[in-house]
Order: structure tokens, then C-alpha cells, then sequence
């Protein structure tokens, strides 16, 4: 127990001596938190639109007017003519393009048809779509002032609620997938580039020799990354209600263990890692083909699972971050207990199992 | 005989924050001497050194090197020294071969120039075998001689050496020595700092460094006279006893 | 000169003996390409649909006949009440919920109004605004269908109606992964150029060989030089592999130059390169300098537009965009496939990073000195 302690010591003063990473460690997971909590929102506002006005009349005005007041939109220039049109896309400043057929008015007023284009950049074929979406939403608008005498006949009125999430904050979705991933990653990655960095410098060799049983050495590296781990969630969870407004609906403790459980996992995940490579370098790059990106992109984090090819489906249950992130979706945001999310918690426990075992068997081997 | 001095400081000092490392360093190396630069492990011995080879300003004093100003002209130092670093710094993951055409090329060797110094080098040492090997495959005795014959390669006025024989047998340790004389006779003055003081005895003149003032700088016999000492040892013992710094 | 070519040589070596890089060099762009963009499905489809019809009238069945043959919607289950289907939801077996109310086709019949109510499991707020997006667009059509079956020609333009035609430029297949694609590319380049440039000088710290070569006539813009090339034809070489996995695989091939990209990219690299090279010089450890580097691309990636629009962000992060190198990368290489920018387009982005470029390894060299 005692010289548990003292090597716990010892790798402490590696970390808090270390200030640089410790503030990347530390800090890491609350910059990665405001910056998903609010920054990435799927709200669309301020978008920079061009109106192409072959009318020029009180009507195309007064449309132009009413996009120009509507928060989604800026319109940024006019355009002339039609050639105008792509270039103006090109430049990269223009999203949507509005053109108004010529004598728009008379057109409207006389024939009770007129025609108005939206021209869309679909780059980034989602954003098109909200954008025509919400250009559409505006003229719609107008079109029922115009009509407010006469309703249309047959009108289906749709009443829309968003669940759990009225606001449509994107933190909602993102908090479950920061926790996720900087979790692994300090974690995993950490724990398995502080092994190795032994190995690498020689001292490992020292630490082996020593009257400490090898099984100590690996626990007391994994002891200090497990604590920051535990403040990053704490943090974690702070920022996430205090200042994101995120609602803890189910209960806490449920979500404090899964935490737990998670970390070691990830740990494990870690201690594996360290087996398999013998230099930093080596680790670091692993931990980030093996890691990083597998989990930004077949965890949830950033894009929903259902939509993904079978085969990546498949692969996306072998990233422990997956799962974690389910649970911390139903129990956060939904509100749902243990009796929905046993499963989940029962395959996390399994893979701590596996890489454990795994690594206890090199361990004897090679180390 | 007036010989020509290659090294010459005055009151050379440095200075971190409150710390004095090195104070007021004041000495003179002749050309073609072996001086030995003792001390105790944290004496200052390093400090002093890395103002000497360029890599650290000094906070006051001055010092020529090979007759080039320590402030004003550390680039044309660098180009007349050589120097090889406690950790042998040779690069590992390179063969020797590729180690000599790195070090022959950096220090303006002519690729032919490099060609007939580089084989050599290696018929002296014998490593033609392992030529083409991964330096990491060396044994430390031969990584030490290594690096000091491509310190030598350009055949610089000085060559330092910091703490060259850390870690391997006597046997080895004299063959370096051997290696040492052999470039002192050439002409190459040898700057070497250790704290094995059985070295000292091969030096032609040695200082001793403590508490980052030195507080003797003769020959080995002079010296042992004066402390009436057996051995360079007992000289240095008596010399660093009251040392506050150190091991 | 010659001493700069010495040095290159050794850094090649070097990295060509490393198998690890070398593997890293290959298998990056393409796992990457492969999976990335197959995984990274903006695209609503397959909306779970709980439908709870009250009505259970001939139009409500055409109405729930039409949003699953939309080809957006997936019928997941039936639910007699709302809250049964509430549970669907909480199960994650629903996205969406549609309720149609009692008296529905009467009330339309009658020509009065009726209403439909959508809940949609709002977690992911872009997923849940665009699935009601779809369904009202659904909802809208169904209703001038209604309209236009029930109500003879010369009375439906009794009114004044706007026509809106929309139409989707430079991808008009609205292929996600044409945008996609691009912004993987550039997050290639990123990787390559800026991680592994801040290991390397710190290793050489670590080792213990900087020291060989401070002690050396080496002069200052030599080592750095050294340290910069390989890895620039590295990230170039990166760059040009993944152009041709993009082709093969997914036939996405820039609609502008080649060489505009190349020139942007060599620009980018430089200054991406001096970054790594900062970063390198600050650090100690080569653990300090990646958690330093991953710290720092984390968060120019994310903030860089790869995976949401700039434009929605507040405008504090947009702000934090225009000093975010990664962003005007991102942006020009999606410019440069889909649209075909030319460099005139793109003078402004040229202009920025050939500052960044000269900032970063300004800062560099000054930092970088041999003696301390």
C-alpha cells in the first residue's frame, strides 16, 4: 500500500509539474464544450443573400423588405442581370439568390400569378434546403397578408413541438458527445502516452525492478488520469447546466456511475494501447487513428448513426463511445432509468473486461 | 615558448536570476593542450562550457575563442570547434556512414573531403562491418568514439568534450584517452570537462571548479605538490569539501 | 546551401526509416476518405414516423401514404395515443410524431380548417428542424393536391398566388458528399502538416541532437528549412493522394484548377508548418507539444466550418473564423470543387493565408535561437 502511494506520488509531480498539459487537460474539455455548446447551432441567421430585381415595384419591395427584416437573412448585394448570378455565388459570399420575374406586380394583381425564383448554393446541400425552407416561409408570408380578406379554402394548419429540446439547442446533442469523446480521449490516450513515455525513456525498466509488483506501476499511472477524468466530468456536467441550460432529467447518480464506468473503460482502453506500441510517437499516432477519429465519426458525436452505411453501423458498436453517448442522452435529456439503459451499461462493463484481460496477457508477455 | 593562446576568458560569468552558475571565470588555453575542466556534478563545469561553445550568453565577462569574440562573433566559433554532448548526439536512427556525410557536410567539408576522411575514420576504428548500420546498433564504448572522431572530422582549432566517458570500462575509457593524445598531437587543442578525476591525471593542465568559482587551475603534478596530495583525487576532496553545491 | 541539402537528407532518412510514418502517410488519407464521408450523413432520411391517426379516414390514410412514399420517412408504428407514442420516442424507436386529429377529413370537407401536430425528438435540433422542414413541405403539398382535386380551375387562381420555383446550384444532386469531401481533404492536409512537423523538432529537443546541431554553424533559417521541406512535399504528397481516392471512389474531381489548389495548399502548408514549428519551440516534451497541437486543431477544425456552416455561429465565433487558418482552407477547397473559384474568386483567402504564412514563421525564427 505504501509504495502504491508513493509512486502515486511520484506520477502526481509528473502531471502538476507538467503545467502546459495540465491546462490542456483541464482545459481542453470546457473550451471543446463552449465552443459545441454554442457555436454549433443549427439555428440559421444573418445568412447573405442576393436579390436579382427585374420588377423593381412596390411589391418585389416590399418582399425584399420583409426578408431584409427577417433574422435568417442579410441581403448583401443586388444583382443586374442574370450572368451576375454565378459569379456572385463564386465569390463565396452569396448562399441564396432571389430573382423576380419582371412586372411582378402587375403580373400578381392582374393574372393572380407570379413568379419568383430561389436560387440556392447547395455546397452544402442542408443548408440550401433550410435556407429555401425559411425564404419560402417568408414570401408564403407575405402572400397571406396580401390574402388576409380571402382565406384559401382547405387549409391543413400544422402545430409543431420539439421534444426534450424546445429550443433547439444544439448543446443538447453535442454535451453527450463532448463528454464522450474527451473522456476517451484523456483517458485512453493519456494514460497510454504516459506508460509508454517509461518504456521510452528507460525508466520503466527502473520501476520493474523495484519491489513494486508491475501490476502497481500500471495502477498507479491510470489513478491520476482516472481523477482528472472525474474533474473534467464534473466540470463537464457545471458547465453543461449552469451556463448551456441543459436539464438533468433522470438521475444523477445513474449518471455519475456511467461516468465511472466509462472512464474505466477508456482506461483499460488506455493500458491496452501501451502493450501494443513502444514509443509516443507511436501511441500518439495510434490513439489518434484508433481513437480520435473513429470516435468524431461513427460515435453519434457528430452525426446521427441511422443514416450510416450498414458496415459502419456495425463498426460504430465496437467505439465504446458510442454507447456512452446513448446513455448519456437518455438519462440527461430524456430522463430515462436503469431499466432502459442496462444494456448499454452491460456492453461498456464487457469491454473494460476484454481490453483488460487482453492487456494483462501482453503484459506477462512482452513488458 | 610562448605558445598561442586558443582560449582566453576574463571574468566570464553567468548569472540565472539570483544564482551565480559560473562566477567570474578567468583562464587562458594554450593551443594543442589537453585541459582538463574538473569539478563536482552541479559545480558550474556545464554552464561555463555552453558560454564557451556559444550556445549560452554569458551575463558579463569576456572571452575569445580561437581569437573570435564570444558576444560578437559566435558563428565563426562555431565553425572552428568541434564538440561532442554528454549524450553523444549522434543520430540513431542514421548509419555511421550517414552520420559522418551529415556532420563532414555541416561543417563545409567538400563532398570528396568527406569521402576520404569518412573511410578513415572508420578503418581507424575498425567499424567497417558495421559502416552501414544503424548507429543505435553500436555498443556505448564505440557510439563515444565514435562521435568523437566526427567531432575531429573538420579538424577544428578546439574540440570540447562534455563529460565524453560516462558509463564504460576502463579499457574503453583508456582508448579514448588514447584517441584524445592523438589529436592533441595534431594540434587540436582538447577541452574536456569530467568528474573522474583519475582522468585529470592524463591532462596536461586541469581546473577545478567549485561552487561555480574555480579555485585551482595547474598541472596535475603542481597541483598534487601543493595539496600534497597522492592523487588528483585527495586534491579535489580537499578542494571541495566545503562545496555547498553538488552531489 | 550545401548544409541545407545535408540536412534534408538527414530528415528523409529519417523519415523514411520510421515505418510508422510512412504507414500513417498512407493509411490516413485513406481511411479517412472512406469512411468519413459515408459516415458523415447530413442527409435526413429514414425518419422514424409514429403516426396516431384518430381520424382513420380515407385522406388521413392518403396523407400517412404520402410522407412514407416521400422516400424522407420510414413508418416505425402505429400508437393509439399520443403518449404511447411519446414512448416510442423515448425508446429511440421514433423520430417524429404525427398526430392526426378526430374529425380531420370532415373538417375539411366542410371547408373549414384542421390542424396536424408533429412532435420531433429535438435532441439534435438540425435533424428534428428539418424532418418537421420535410414534413411540412409534405403537409403542403398533400394540401393543394386537396385543392386543386376539389376546386375547379377558374376559382383556384381567384387569388394571388406566388410561385416559388427553387433550384440548387453547383450540386444540384444535392450530393453530401461533394461537400464532404473537400473538407476532408483539407483536414488531411491539416493533419499531416501540423502534427507531425510539432513532434518532430521536439523529439530532437527530447533526444538531445538539437543541441549536436545549436552547436554548429548551422545557421538559423537552415535548420528551420529542413524541418519545414519535408514535411511540406509530405502534406502535398497527402493532398495528391487524396485527390485520386476521391476520383476513384466517389468520381469527385475539383470543377476549378488543379494548380489553384496545389498553389493554396502549398501556401496553407507553410503556414500551418510555422505553427507546428511554434508549437515545437514552446514545448518541452513531445507530450507537451501534442496535447498542445491536438488542443489547437481541435478546435480550428471544429470552429473551421468542416462539420456546420460558419454562418450560423454567433458572431463571437465568427470573429475567431477569420484568425482561424483551417477555415479559409476549408473554405477555399469546397469553393474549388464545387464551383470551380478561380484564383480572382479566392484573392481575399490567398491574401490571408500568405499572411498567416509569413506571421507564424516570423514568429518562428525569432523564437528559435541557437544560443539562450
Amino acid at each position: 500500500m505504501k509504495q502504491l502511494l508513493t509512486f502515486l506520488t511520484k506520477e502526481f509531480h509528473h502531471i502538476l509539474r507538467d503545467k502546459r498539459s495540465l491546462l490542456v487537460l483541464l482545459g481542453l474539455p470546457i473550451v471543446q464544450l463552449l465552443i459545441f455548446g454554442f457555436a454549433i447551432t443549427p439555428e440559421v441567421r444573418n445568412a447573405n443573400i442576393a436579390i436579382l430585381d427585374n420588377a423593381k415595384d412596390e411589391i418585389t419591395r416590399q418582399i425584399t423588405n420583409k426578408l431584409e427584416n427577417s433574422k435568417y437573412f442579410d441581403i448583401d448585394r443586388t444583382l443586374i442581370n442574370n450572368e451576375q448570378i454565378e459569379k456572385a455565388f463564386k465569390s463565396g459570399k452569396i448562399k441564396l439568390a432571389i430573382v423576380f420575374q419582371e412586372n411582378f406586380a402587375n403580373e400578381l394583381l392582374h393574372t393572380n400569378k407570379a413568379q419568383v425564383q430561389i436560387i440556392a448554393d447547395a455546397t452544402d446541400p442542408n443548408q440550401a434546403t433550410t435556407l429555401i425552407n425559411y425564404a419560402s416561409a417568408v414570401i408564403m408570408d407575405y402572400q397571406n397578408d396580401l390574402n388576409s380578406q380571402n382565406k384559401l379554402p382547405y387549409t391543413i394548419n400544422s402545430e409543431t413541438r420539439m421534444l426534450y429540446n424546445p429550443q433547439l439547442k444544439g448543446a443538447y446533442t453535442s454535451v453527450p458527445g463532448v463528454m464522450g469523446m474527451i473522456l476517451l480521449l484523456i483517458s485512453a490516450m493519456m494514460t497510454s502516452i504516459s506508460i509508454v513515455k517509461e518504456k521510452e525513456l528507460g525508466t520503466m525498466e527502473i520501476l520493474l525492478v523495484s519491489p513494486m509488483k508491475p501490476w502497481f506501476v500500471i495502477i498507479s499511472k491510470v489513478i491520476p488520469y482516472f481523477i482528472i477524468s472525474l474533474v473534467n466530468v464534473a466540470t463537464i456536467l457545471l458547465l453543461s447546466v449552469f451556463v448551456l441550460g441543459l436539464p438533468i432529467e433522470g438521475s444523477l447518480f445513474l449518471l455519475i456511475f456511467s461516468a465511472v464506468l466509462y472512464i474505466f473503460c477508456a482506461l483499460s482502453l488506455g493500458i491496452l494501447i501501451s502493450t501494443i506500441t513502444d514509443t509516443q510517437q507511436a501511441a500518439m499516432l495510434i490513439s489518434l487513428l484508433g481513437l480520435m477519429l473513429p470516435v468524431v465519426m461513427l460515435s453519434g458525436y457528430a452525426f446521427p448513426i441511422t443514416n450510416m452505411p450498414i458496415i459502419l453501423q456495425v463498426l460504430s458498436n465496437f467505439v465504446p463511445a458510442k454507447w456512452y453517448i446513448i446513455i448519456v442522452k437518455g438519462v440527461m435529456i430524456k430522463g430515462i432509468g436503469i431499466s432502459q439503459i442496462w444494456k448499454e451499461l452491460l456492453i461498456l462493463t464487457g469491454m473494460t473486461i476484454l481490453f483488460l484481460s487482453i492487456s494483462v496477457k501482453r503484459f506477462k508477455i512482452r513488458l | 615558448m610562448k605558445n598561442e593562446i586558443v582560449i582566453k576568458t576574463e571574468k566570464l560569468t553567468k548569472k540565472f536570476g539570483d544564482f551565480i552558475a559560473a562566477n567570474e571565470i578567468t583562464f587562458e588555453v594554450y593551443k594543442g593542450e589537453i585541459f582538463g575542466f574538473l569539478g563536482a556534478n552541479g559545480a558550474g563545469k556545464t554552464t561555463a562550457m555552453k558560454m564557451l561553445i556559444g550556445i549560452s550568453k554569458p551575463t558579463s565577462g569576456n572571452a575569445q575563442i580561437g581569437g573570435f569574440d564570444i558576444y560578437k562573433q559566435t558563428e565563426q566559433i562555431k565553425k572552428s570547434i568541434g564538440y561532442m554532448s554528454q549524450k553523444f548526439s549522434l543520430y540513431e536512427d542514421l548509419t555511421i556512414r550517414e552520420n559522418i556525410q551529415l556532420f563532414g557536410g555541416i561543417y563545409g567539408l567538400t563532398n570528396q573531403q568527406i569521402e576520404v576522411k569518412g573511410n578513415g575514420l572508420i578503418d581507424k576504428l575498425q567499424l567497417h562491418e558495421e559502416a552501414d548500420k544503424l548507429v543505435a546498433s553500436l555498443p556505448l564504448g564505440w557510439k563515444q568514439k565514435l562521435a568523437f572522431s566526427i567531432a575531429i572530422l573538420h579538424e577544428p582549432k578546439i574540440v570540447f568534450l562534455d563529460e565524453p566517458t560516462g558509463g564504460v570500462d576502463p579499457i574503453t575509457r583508456r582508448q579514448f584517452w588514447d584517441m584524445i593524445y592523438e589529436a592533441a598531437h595534431h594540434g587540436i587543442t582538447v577541452f574536456v570537462t569530467t568528474h573522474y578525476m583519475d582522468e585529470a591525471e592524463y591532462c596536461d593542465r586541469v581546473s577545478i571548479m567549485v561552487d561555480g568559482v574555480i579555485t585551482a587551475l595547474d598541472s596535475p603534478k603542481n597541483l598534487k605538490e601543493r595539496y600534497k596530495a597522492n592523487s588528483m583525487d585527495e586534491v579535489f576532496v580537499t578542494l571541495a569539501r566545503g562545496a555547498k553545491r553538488g552531489e | 546551401m550545401r548544409t541545407l541539402f545535408f540536412l534534408l537528407r538527414k530528415e528523409f532518412l529519417q523519415i523514411f526509416r520510421n515505418k510508422l510514418i510512412l504507414r500513417m502517410i498512407f493509411a490516413l488519407p485513406v481511411i479517412q476518405l472512406i469512411i468519413l464521408p459515408n459516415a458523415a450523413t447530413y442527409e435526413v432520411k429514414n425518419i422514424t414516423l409514429s403516426v396516431v391517426d384518430h381520424d382513420h379516414s380515407e385522406y388521413s390514410r392518403k396523407l400517412i401514404n404520402k410522407f412514407t412514399s416521400s422516400g424522407y420517412f420510414k413508418l416505425a408504428d402505429y400508437s393509439d395515443t399520443y403518449n404511447q407514442a411519446l414512448d416510442q420516442v423515448e425508446k429511440d424507436n421514433a423520430d417524429l410524431i404525427v398526430e392526426i386529429p378526430k374529425g380531420f377529413e370532415g373538417d375539411l370537407l366542410r371547408e373549414s380548417e384542421t390542424k396536424i401536430l408533429f412532435a420531433a425528438n429535438a435532441i439534435s435540433g438540425q435533424t428534428a428542424g428539418l424532418a418537421v422542414a420535410y414534413a411540412n413541405s409534405i403537409v403542403k403539398d398533400f394540401n393543394s393536391d386537396i385543392r386543386s382535386e376539389w376546386i375547379s380551375p377558374t376559382r383556384f387562381n381567384a387569388l394571388p398566388i406566388i410561385e416559388i420555383t427553387a433550384s440548387n446550384w453547383f450540386n444540384p444532386q444535392m450530393n453530401y458528399k461533394k461537400f464532404i469531401v473537400p473538407g476532408v481533404l483539407a483536414l488531411l492536409v491539416t493533419l499531416v502538416g501540423f502534427l507531425m512537423s510539432s513532434l518532430n523538432i521536439v523529439k530532437e529537443k527530447e533526444i538531445g541532437t538539437i543541441e549536436q546541431l545549436n552547436v554548429s554553424p548551422i545557421k538559423k533559417y537552415q535548420f528551420i528549412l529542413s524541418k519545414l521541406i519535408p514535411f511540406w512535399l509530405l502534406g502535398l504528397m497527402v493532398m495528391s493522394i487524396g485527390f485520386l481516392i476521391s476520383f476513384i471512389i466517389y468520381g469527385i474531381y475539383p470543377e476549378g484548377s488543379f494548380w489553384v489548389g496545389y498553389l493554396f495548399a502549398g501556401i496553407y502548408l507553410i503556414a500551418l508548418l510555422g505553427f507546428g514549428l511554434l508549437t515545437s519551440l514552446m514545448a518541452e516534451t513531445q507530450q507537451q507539444a501534442m496535447f498542445i497541437s491536438y488542443f489547437f486543431m481541435l478546435v480550428f477544425i471544429l470552429l473551421g466550418g468542416l462539420f456546420s456552416p460558419i454562418e450560423n455561429m454567433p458572431d463571437w465565433a465568427q470573429y475567431l473564423t477569420y484568425i482561424n487558418p483551417v477555415s479559409y482552407f476549408i473554405d477555399t477547397m469546397r469553393m474549388l470543387v464545387l464551383k470551380g473559384s478561380s484564383f480572382w474568386d479566392l484573392r481575399f483567402n490567398f491574401l490571408v493565408i500568405i499572411g498567416f504564412a509569413i506571421a507564424f514563421n516570423g514568429l518562428a525564427i525569432w523564437k528559435y535561437k541557437k544560443t539562450v
